[in-house]
């Protein structure tokens, strides 16, 4: 069987997730699962104005690939994207989307998973808070449940 | 060799990137992060607790702080990740 490259894409531009999904699905009958996880920018209590991404150019990209190439591997997936937004993005907008598709549900399920917790992790992207009231924010802290989510996997 | 810096790591040494002409004998990640300290200013500030930084030589990331730098053409110093 040839090997499933995932499509990975780190770019400025919003996404459309239903056109995503066509990309993954359309012309084929053996995808019976599709999951997508969208993660969006919060307003944090109406306190920030937007979060700004900044992240290392090549890098980011590899990353992704290599974790996205795991989870195809580890789930036996049949395809999978994942995109991630840079540059400043307002409360509500898209910062990153994933899908994977699959045979069965929990295949899809435990990949996107799999793939946004590593990417929380590993992925070099660094977010830093704007205020809503113009004042310079400071930069978002990394959180250690995020390493204890990437840490399950290691056992399973 | 090439020095990359990002987030606020970034911002305390006032600078993206530089290109270094390294010491024979700065041979590991360790010993980079030891010179950097050196350097004053931000520098001193930001290298001071080099546990809370991460390192990726030539874009792949590195947990071993005694990981030669051998053949590295672009090491790049960062805060831990907060994407996603």
């Amino acid at each position: 069987m040839d090997q499933i490259v995932p499509d990975v894409r780190i770019q400025a531009e919003d996404f459309d997730v239903n056109e995503e999904i066509r990309k993954l699905t359309e012309g084929r009958g053996d995808v019976g699962a599709v999951v997508t996880f969208s993660g969006l920018c919060r307003d944090e209590g109406s306190t920030l104005s937007a979060l700004e991404l900044e992240h290392y150019p090549g890098m980011a990209e590899a990353e992704i690939k290599r974790i996205a190439s795991d989870a195809i591997q580890r789930f036996g997936l049949l395809g999978m994207t994942a995109i991630h937004r840079y540059g400043k993005i307002a409360p509500g907008d898209n910062i990153v989307l994933v899908i994977a598709t699959s045979p069965h549900r929990q295949a899809s399920f435990d990949g996107a998973n799999y793939l946004m917790d590593f990417l929380k992790t590993r992925a070099p992207f660094w977010k830093k808070e704007h205020m809503a009231t113009g004042e310079a924010g400071d930069w978002v802290d990394a959180k250690d449940v995020d390493d204890q989510a990437m840490e399950r996997w290691k056992s399973s | 060799m090439k020095l990359l810096y990002f987030s606020w790591i970034r911002e305390r040494v006032g600078m993206n990137e530089e290109v270094v002409d390294l010491d024979d004998n700065i041979k590991t990640v360790s010993d980079l992060m030891s010179w950097l300290k050196s350097r004053g200013d931000g520098f001193e500030a930001v290298f001071e607790h080099p546990q809370i930084i991460r390192v990726a030589l030539d874009q792949e990331h590195v947990d071993d702080l005694e990981t030669s730098l051998e053949h590295t053409k672009e090491v790049a110093l960062f805060p831990p990740m907060t994407g996603g």
